[in-house]
């Protein structure tokens, strides 16, 4: 029996970049495919129900995702994803400026024959 | 031709940026054709509140602390150049910065400038407590006692208005970040009030600026991932705009940074929620159709915003006292270190729970996972910690009384003899929390007006 191994599991932080903002208790985390050609990956695996999932440890009670096809880009907005936000919580990071990189944590399956094209571009970013 | 032009540079994005950036933005600003201006964006939500605190102490001051820091080293510079700075650096005393404005100006000997102060975002003092406590909070929170401060984001028509004054320079308190941007394009194009997708242009434009180097390779880089070049001296955002709208974003000559589509794409959407409704005081701006395309080197164009009609209220953030946060950390190191770490929490726990405070106390391990962490809910995503590291604790409390907190911070102390073995590095911060919530205005309450001082006034 033979294993075909036809996709490589990588994190979105290798395909992606992002930058994290807040308002109130509200975070918004921007996702941006190195390579154009990834959106419809990105499209695909990273949904609002698994972002959800990842900052449910936080208390976060809905995300919406706004799709930006010309950029190309994602943005989450997640609420109630700050412990209270920079009014209440006692997080070290008040902000949750670090949180982009926990969504860039998040694993995603890459087609083996697609893994160079999509972490091309990746430095000279 | 060239007022078909404007170059607008940024020389810092909130209080506390670098204070030598806005050198070389002036630098490079000198040797462009066309209106010229520097802004400096200083005014973060609770900023505004602590300078209201420093005006009650001292009615000359509550202006931003940075503003001579910005505006000393480039006064001359910007005046010899007619290069004109406008910023919201004037905080809860815009008439004190502009008086501190001209006495920077004799003491370094240049010509004096006509300073223009843009007054009337107190919402205090048009409408009493009562009735703003009338107002449901953007948040559903409600505003706690003790207001300290209500400032309503007005806009950038006043700044075109001081600048048609004559300004070269103008001091704003609060006003939206973008309008230290769209006030100089309205002043220079005439953009009337419903040319809602210039507007809207403009708008994004100061987007783009309002946060500095944000836009130009720092709060960026990602080594081996997003790699940017003499990050020490990354060099300060310059936009060109044109009079239909097209945006070039760029940055200071001779300067580290970068400026690609991946640097502004991540500042377009920074802070940014709904990207078809971006509400400021002047337009709603619309990104989804922006695109970005690399024109030259660290040269990015800029395209497709769109605007809609503005909303007929305006945001206010509202300060009030929010009470204390005392935060205490020590550090473990070495063979063991992670269980010695954890003890000395276990030990900080048990002790504030006994006192029966119903204060909100918080323990982190920093070297594990701490800012990823909830509130009392580990993140599951954290790999397992080595037993044996440089591991930092960190005790936290948010409180009423000014004595929770230093209790905590004592108890942090005290691990020093009667803790786990090897504690260092122990340090305090006790700070006065203010809290904030945002409500909606009718927009007519408010009535900006200008008036100015120096040269000519």
């Amino acid at each position: 029996m033979t294993v075909v191994l036809d996709t490589l599991r990588l994190r979105l932080h290798d395909i992606a970049h992002g930058r994290s903002g807040d308002k109130g208790n509200r975070s918004n985390i921007s996702v941006i495919p190195y390579t154009e050609a990834a959106y419809s990956l990105l499209l695909e695996q990273v949904t609002e129900e698994r972002i959800l999932a990842l900052f449910a440890h936080k208390g976060a009670s809905a995300v919406t995702r706004y799709e930006l096809p010309n950029l190309p880009a994602l943005n989450f907005v997640i609420d109630d994803a700050l412990e209270g936000g920079v009014n209440s919580t006692l997080n070290l990071d008040l902000h949750g400026k670090t949180l982009s990189f926990m969504l860039l944590d998040l694993p995603v399956e890459i087609p083996l024959d697609r893994v160079q094209e999509f972490t091309q571009g990746r430095r000279q970013a | 031709m060239t007022k078909n032009l404007v170059h607008i540079g940024c020389g810092a994005g909130f209080a506390g940026d670098r204070k030598d950036a806005g050198g070389p933005v002036v630098d490079t600003l000198a040797t462009r054709d066309g209106p010229k201006y520097l802004i400096f964006e200083t005014l973060a939500e609770r900023t505004l509140a602590l300078a209201q605190k420093q005006k009650q102490r001292d009615p000359e001051r509550g202006y931003s602390p940075f503003l001579e820091a910005y505006v000393r080293p480039v006064l001359e510079r910007c005046l010899a150049n007619n290069i004109r700075i406008v910023s919201n650096f004037g905080a809860a005393n815009p008439t004190g910065g502009a008086k501190r404005i001209l006495e920077i100006a004799e003491e370094i000997g240049c010509r004096t400038p006509r300073v223009a102060v843009v007054s009337g975002d107190d919402l205090l003092t048009v409408m009493d407590e009562k009735e703003i406590r009338a107002h449901k909070t953007i948040e559903g929170l409600p505003i706690g006692d003790g207001i300290v401060a209500a400032n309503t984001y007005i806009g950038a028509r006043p700044i075109a208005e001081a600048l048609a004054g004559g300004a070269d320079i103008v001091v704003v308190g609060r006003t939206t970040d973008p309008a230290l941007v769209l006030g100089p394009l309205i002043h220079e194009f005439g953009w009337a009030e419903e040319d809602w997708d210039t507007l809207a242009a403009g708008t994004l434009a100061g987007h783009l600026l309002e946060c500095g180097a944000q836009v130009t390779g720092a709060y960026f880089a990602d080594p081996g991932f997003k790699d940017v070049p003499d990050l020490a001296h990354v060099g300060f955002p310059i936009a060109t705009i044109s009079r239909d709208g097209a945006i070039r974003v760029g940055k200071a000559d001779n300067t580290g940074g970068c400026v690609t589509p991946a640097t502004v794409k991540e500042q377009i959407l920074y802070e940014m929620h709904d990207p078809s409704a971006y509400l400021t005081a002047d337009v709603v701006l619309d990104i989804t159709g922006v695109s970005v395309e690399q024109a030259d080197d660290n040269v990015v164009a800029v395209s497709g915003a769109r605007g809609k009609a503005r909303p007929g209220t305006l945001k206010t953030t509202i300060s009030f006292d929010g009470g204390w946060l005392g935060e205490a950390e020590i550090s473990y190191a070495g063979p063991n270190a992670l269980a010695r770490a954890e003890l000395a929490r276990e030990v900080l726990s048990e002790r504030a729970h006994e006192r029966g405070s119903n204060a909100e106390y918080r323990f982190d391990i920093i070297g594990t996972s701490s800012t990823f962490d909830g509130g009392s809910a580990p993140y599951p995503g954290a790999e397992d910690p080595s037993p044996d590291g440089d591991y930092r604790v960190r005790a936290a409390v948010s409180c009423h009384s000014r004595e929770v907190a230093e209790d905590l911070a004592d108890e942090v102390l005290s691990l020093y003899c009667s803790g786990p073995a090897g504690g260092g590095g122990f340090r305090r911060n006790i700070t006065a929390q203010i809290h904030t919530a945002s409500i909606l205005v009718d927009r007519n309450r408010l009535s900006p007006s200008v008036q100015f001082l120096g040269a000519d006034a």
